[in-house]
């Protein structure tokens, strides 16, 4: 009954108005954040297990979403793969985001020659392309879930450092700053309590858009083979494990291809329809 | 005020040699954190400890890494890219014939994608709010929220699967006639227009729309001039700059698209000879092959930036 009105007239909420499409994305988030927490206890067959005589079979009763080139249950391994992708997405981001803001703050409101040679040095980590960079660190130390976070992290913290800077820049020169340096406060405080309320509503718009980012080159990376090894699949690794059965269009390469679109197509749309409030820039 | 877009464009450059060398010291020193003793690998379990310590003096492997570094640099500038550790062939050969594979495929694709995006992009923005223009922004919204490689399953699916009318694997060896080589190239140069296409839709829109919404061209508007005289006349011209740097930024995606592509097609490009030599951990080749594409990379993002300066017309 609520999505029925919502067609009609926006939701309101929390004192902001939501879209319908803006609901939905958000519900397919909530949906595969579940699913990646509770999918051990959930899965009906052991993502190991061979329960089918064919392989590439078609959807069925037991098997809802077929077997793997392996003959093993789809429905089992694109759940616990959800655990995988959100999982070491959402580490990662978290990683590159704080790091990147903290700095960005730290730079603008210190200044001088450390905000300088910060900014110098994270551009030109951000003229590697990201694909190649992952290539190059996995050829160097070999691919573990450890090192994927923390590669993912390493690759996206240029760009969130760029997006915090530029904002905090901004609110370095309002009154209410000066006024806290006469009072004689730390670095630590003001960018705690000055600096971050103000910008933090873009920066969490941000956070979305580089999970979204970090998703789709972990995905690129499994399905070079260069990402999570077998037997861990994420969803990447799925497409590449099923690949095989793309001339039939068995369920097995669509529906990982279909999970990880529906997630980042789902952040996006969230993103895109956030009351402008939350999502300006200048907020 | 010359001088002003000079010192502009001339401090931009020195920027990217800066990154450049920024960047070159990154490769190398992320291909020498590779775990174990490079030239016992080499020799294999029976070479003798003697052999070993040989090759490794021959190899500089004893320099500290900062020498060895300048040594590489050395090599680089008079051409001499290393011996792939894989297959004992120089890495220049090695690289030369697939790197023309891999312009051909970028270049067909620009060729492609560029007047594509154009067009979609500015006539969306023409018709700004139209089902047109809300059909080609969800598009390519889409395209861009998925992976690659899911752009490259779907275009098999369609083309190969249910259409059959094209290959769904690549081999430009076996190419004799022009319908031969069309139907190498469609999958992934279809492919990759997609991606491409998606980014510099949105960047060109977003710049047209930018232009007109500015007063001059509702001055425009205001005298009675045509909705196409408008848009081509008056805004055009203005955006042309912001639309060149949409083209070129979107165009280092390519770097990214080239890699998924050339794999999933088995196309026998630079991008797939990096894969591979990952899963050798052939380092010299690796590196080479990642110099190329940060150098790819790098030049179309800094020519995108000089074209932002010099579009600027209040530096001029």
């Amino acid at each position: 009954m609520t999505i029925a009105r919502a067609t009609t007239s926006r939701r309101s909420f929390l004192g902001h108005s939501y879209s319908l499409v803006g609901v939905v994305a958000a519900l397919v988030i909530l949906a595969w954040t579940l699913v990646a927490i509770l999918a051990p206890y959930v899965i009906p067959h052991s993502i190991g297990d061979i329960v089918d005589d064919d392989y590439f079979g078609p959807m069925r009763q037991g098997l809802w979403l077929g077997s793997d080139y392996l003959g093993r249950d789809m429905l089992s391994r694109v759940l616990m793969g959800a655990r995988y992708t959100v999982g070491i997405s959402l580490a990662a981001v978290s990683i590159a985001c704080f790091s990147g803001v903290v700095l960005g703050m730290i730079a603008a409101v210190t200044g001088g020659w450390l905000d300088t040679c910060l900014s110098r040095f994270l551009d030109a980590m951000n003229s590697i392309p990201s694909k190649l960079f992952g290539l190059v660190v996995v050829a160097a130390v070999g691919s573990s879930i450890p090192v994927l976070i923390l590669t993912l992290a390493v690759i996206y913290i240029p760009g969130a450092y760029r997006f915090a800077r530029a904002l905090a820049v901004n609110i370095n020169t309002m009154d209410f700053i000066t006024v806290a340096r006469v009072r004689g406060e730390s670095t630590v405080y003001l960018i705690g309590s000055e600096i971050l309320p103000n910008i933090i509503r873009p920066v969490l718009a941000d956070f979305g858009l580089r999970f979204v980012f970090i998703v789709l080159l972990l995905s690129g990376l499994s399905f070079l083979g260069l990402g999570l090894q077998p037997p861990l699949a994420d969803w990447g690794a799925l497409v590449r494990e099923n690949i095989g059965g793309l001339p039939f269009a068995a369920p097995a390469v669509i529906v990982p291809s279909l999970a990880i679109a529906s997630l980042t197509i789902s952040v996006n749309l969230l993103i895109d329809n956030l009351p402008q409030k939350i999502r300006d820039r200048d907020a | 005020m010359k001088s002003g877009v000079l010192n502009l464009v001339l401090k931009r450059l020195g920027i990217a040699v800066i990154t450049l060398l920024i960047v070159m010291f990154a490769v190398f020193f992320a291909t020498s954190m590779l775990p174990g003793d490079t030239a016992s690998i080499l020799l294999g379990q029976a070479a003798t400890p003697e052999a070993v310590a040989g090759l490794r003096e021959a190899m500089h492997l004893n320099d500290p890494a900062i020498l060895r570094f300048l040594l590489w640099l050395v090599g680089l500038l008079h051409g001499d890219l290393g011996t792939s550790y894989a297959n004992e062939m120089p890495v220049a050969t090695l690289i030369g014939g697939r790197l023309v594979n891999t312009m051909k495929l970028a270049g067909i694709t620009t060729l492609l994608s560029v007047p594509l995006a154009l067009t979609l992009g500015i006539t969306a923005a023409m018709l700004r709010g139209s089902v047109y223009d809300r059909t080609v922004t969800i598009l390519s919204i889409g395209v861009i929220s998925v992976p690659e490689f899911m752009v490259a399953t779907l275009a098999v699916l369609l083309f190969a699967v249910y259409l059959k009318w094209l290959p769904a694997l690549s081999s430009v060896n076996e190419a004799h006639s022009l319908t031969d080589l069309v139907r190498i190239y469609a999958m992934p140069v279809i492919t990759l227009t997609f991606v491409i296409s998606a980014q510099m839709i949105r960047m060109t829109r977003a710049a047209v729309i930018e232009t007109l919404s500015t007063p001059y061209v509702e001055m425009a508007l205001l005298k009675g001039a045509s909705r196409s005289r408008m848009v081509l006349r008056h805004a055009l011209p203005n955006a042309l700059g912001p639309i060149v740097n949409a083209v070129a930024l979107s165009l280092s995606y390519l770097v990214g698209g080239v890699i998924i592509v050339e794999t999933i097609f088995n196309y026998p490009g630079i991008a797939k000879l990096m894969v591979d030599a990952v899963a050798t951990r052939d380092l010299p080749l690796i590196q080479s092959c990642a110099m190329i594409f940060c150098l790819g990379y790098l030049f179309l993002i800094t020519a995108a930036d000089i074209v932002a300066i010099l579009s600027n017309p209040r530096l001029r």
